[in-house]
């Protein structure tokens, strides 16, 4: 027979973190609508912790001392879920927590321990909880698109791979915080690694590209080795140098 | 339920209002309603290319603007049984095409007719976007040299974008490549690209080649669809475009320079 109902256990948790530096409740929700319009599939439903810890003259923030639920309602009418706030000054810790929401230590102090009481002691449990908090999410689905990129169109993967289905036509352009693949003719402009990551590489099914990068170090069609032309290739970094060669087994 | 085709091309003078005119003639001549409206307003071309310019009174604008009703506008073609013409206005401001108000046309027509047939403006402005927006199947009238081909990549784009099939993330518009003013000979020798360039830079099925010829200047100088001049090539061309346009599987004609016959070039005939 099993004795208890439930389990206890530790996890690790990602989640976004608001860190307020101002609060304007009036401009406050314009300015993080802005931002989550950058990647909405990104922040849709996101849990997010609320940090005060960056927060300027908490005494003077006489609408949050007064009630912190308008700050709640913000983030949630722009679908985000928060669950609760860290490290939160001292005059504001009544109206924070009458919001309801959780108050966690500072991250710092991350091990939360659950008290033990007296009589179960025997049981000698002492649960640790890890919150990971990361500013940015690193990890994210690739981005596939299955038809053409024509002239004039831009589409960029950020913060994962692209992988383009078909042609990216002249005068197109293709970027990517990783990899792009491209199972198609590379006609246009194609850039991985924008954000600076050195490792990204670019494939393509035929190359023709007028434009291609890595981590910001271009080559320009002039430079484009010729005996690849059309031909499946792969590019990559070596230091600063762009490496340009045949992918194996073409 | 009507179909709204829609004739574009990005680059101006590659033949779109002449398409226009010959395929809505051509769906016409089948047995399929069809009218054909002129999106180019300010410059009204399509009712010269059918020879019903004295017959405008009320026009696109007009309609719009509530300043005649729809049937007032709408010109019946004298030679083509169950075809129409709404003819674009020659003055008015390009801004009067606002999207609510063709929309609101658009769906009256569509009651009556089988096919309407929208001939673009040349551009990726107000005109080109309204006449596109609402489309059903694009025909992507294309030159074969390289900024006219380049243009069509960026109205493929654009159909793919900012339509309202692509808005309301629908099936996508049917796309349609016609290959006009195409000269064999001029492919030959390199100055042109050939059906096969364009194919594969645009890859989209390929509808039709219609090849350059002094017979459309002459059609459209009479006031008659080019379609209609059934001994000539280009008419035939557009025929055979029409055919696959309704599903028929018709081989592609007048792809090569036409071999003169030993006699004729003896005579120096054409
Ligand atoms: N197949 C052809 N052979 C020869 N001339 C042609 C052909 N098709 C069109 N033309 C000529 O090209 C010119 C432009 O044609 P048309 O008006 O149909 O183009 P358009 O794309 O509608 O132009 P715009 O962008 O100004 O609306 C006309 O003088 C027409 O006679
Ligand atoms: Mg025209």
């Amino acid at each position: 027979m099993i004795d208890v109902s439930f389990q206890l256990k530790g996890s690790a948790l990602t989640v976004v973190v608001l860190a307020l530096i101002d609060y304007n409740p009036k401009t406050l929700s314009a300015e993080l609508k802005e931002k989550i319009d950058q990647a909405p599939h990104f922040f849709d439903n996101s849990p997010v912790l609320i940090s005060l810890e960056k927060l300027e003259n908490p005494e003077k923030c006489t609408a949050l001392i007064k009630n912190a639920a308008p700050l709640v309602q913000i983030c949630r009418s722009l679908n985000l879920q928060p669950l609760g706030f860290t490290s939160v000054p001292e005059v504001l810790l009544a109206s924070v927590q009458a919001t309801g929401l959780a108050v966690l230590s500072k991250p710092s102090e991350r091990a939360l321990k659950i008290p033990i009481q007296e009589s179960a002691k025997t049981l000698e449990a002492v649960i640790e909880e890890r919150v990971v908090i990361e500013e940015r999410l690193v990890q994210r689905v690739s981005k596939v698109i299955t038809r053409p990129v024509r002239s004039g169109q831009q589409i960029y993967a950020e913060g994962a791979d692209l992988i383009v289905l078909a042609q990216v036509s002249e005068g197109a352009e293709v970027l990517a915080d990783g990899h792009i693949h491209i199972y198609g003719s590379l006609r246009g402009r194609a850039l991985a690694g924008v954000k600076g990551d050195v490792g990204a590489r670019i494939f393509c099914q035929q190359f023709e590209a007028e434009l291609v990068a890595i981590a910001g170090n271009f080559v320009l069609q002039e430079a484009l080795p010729k005996e690849l032309f059309k031909k499946p290739t792969q590019i990559s970094l070596s230091g600063e140098k762009v490496i340009i060669e045949a992918l194996a087994n073409s | 339920m009507a179909k709204i085709i829609v004739v574009t091309s990005g680059k101006g003078g590659v033949g779109k209002t002449t398409t226009s005119a010959a395929i809505s003639t051509g769906l016409a001549m089948r047995g399929h309603k069809t009218v054909v409206i002129d999106f180019d307003v300010g410059l009204r071309n399509l009712d010269l290319i059918m020879g019903c310019e004295r017959r405008v009174v009320y026009d696109f604008v007009n309609v719009i603007k509530g300043e005649s009703t729809l049937n007032q506008a709408l010109i019946k073609d004298k030679r083509t049984e169950g075809l129409y013409i709404l003819p674009a206005s020659q003055t008015r401001d390009k801004d009067a095409l606002v999207r609510d108000g063709v929309e609101k046309i658009l769906n009256e027509l569509a009651k009556d007719f089988e096919y309407i047939v929208c001939d673009s403006p040349a551009g990726i402005e107000q005109g080109a976007l309204m006449a596109l927006y609402f489309a059903d199947i694009a025909i992507v009238v294309t030159n074969p040299e390289v900024s006219s081909v380049r243009d069509s990549d960026r109205i493929l784009g654009i159909l793919q974008s900012k339509s309202r099939r692509a808005e309301q993330s629908l099936e996508p518009i049917q796309e349609h490549l016609l290959l006009t003013r195409y000269n064999p000979i001029r492919v030959a020798n390199g100055e042109m690209l050939s059906v096969s360039d364009v194919e594969d830079i645009l890859a989209i099925p390929l509808l039709g080649v219609i090849p350059e010829s002094e017979a459309v200047l002459k059609a459209s100088n009479q006031g008659t669809p080019v379609i209609l001049d059934a001994e000539t090539q280009v008419g035939q061309a557009y025929n055979d475009a029409v055919d696959r346009l309704l599903g028929k599987d018709v081989a592609h004609r007048f792809l090569e320079e036409e071999k003169k016959s030993f006699f004729k070039r003896l005579l120096g005939g054409k």
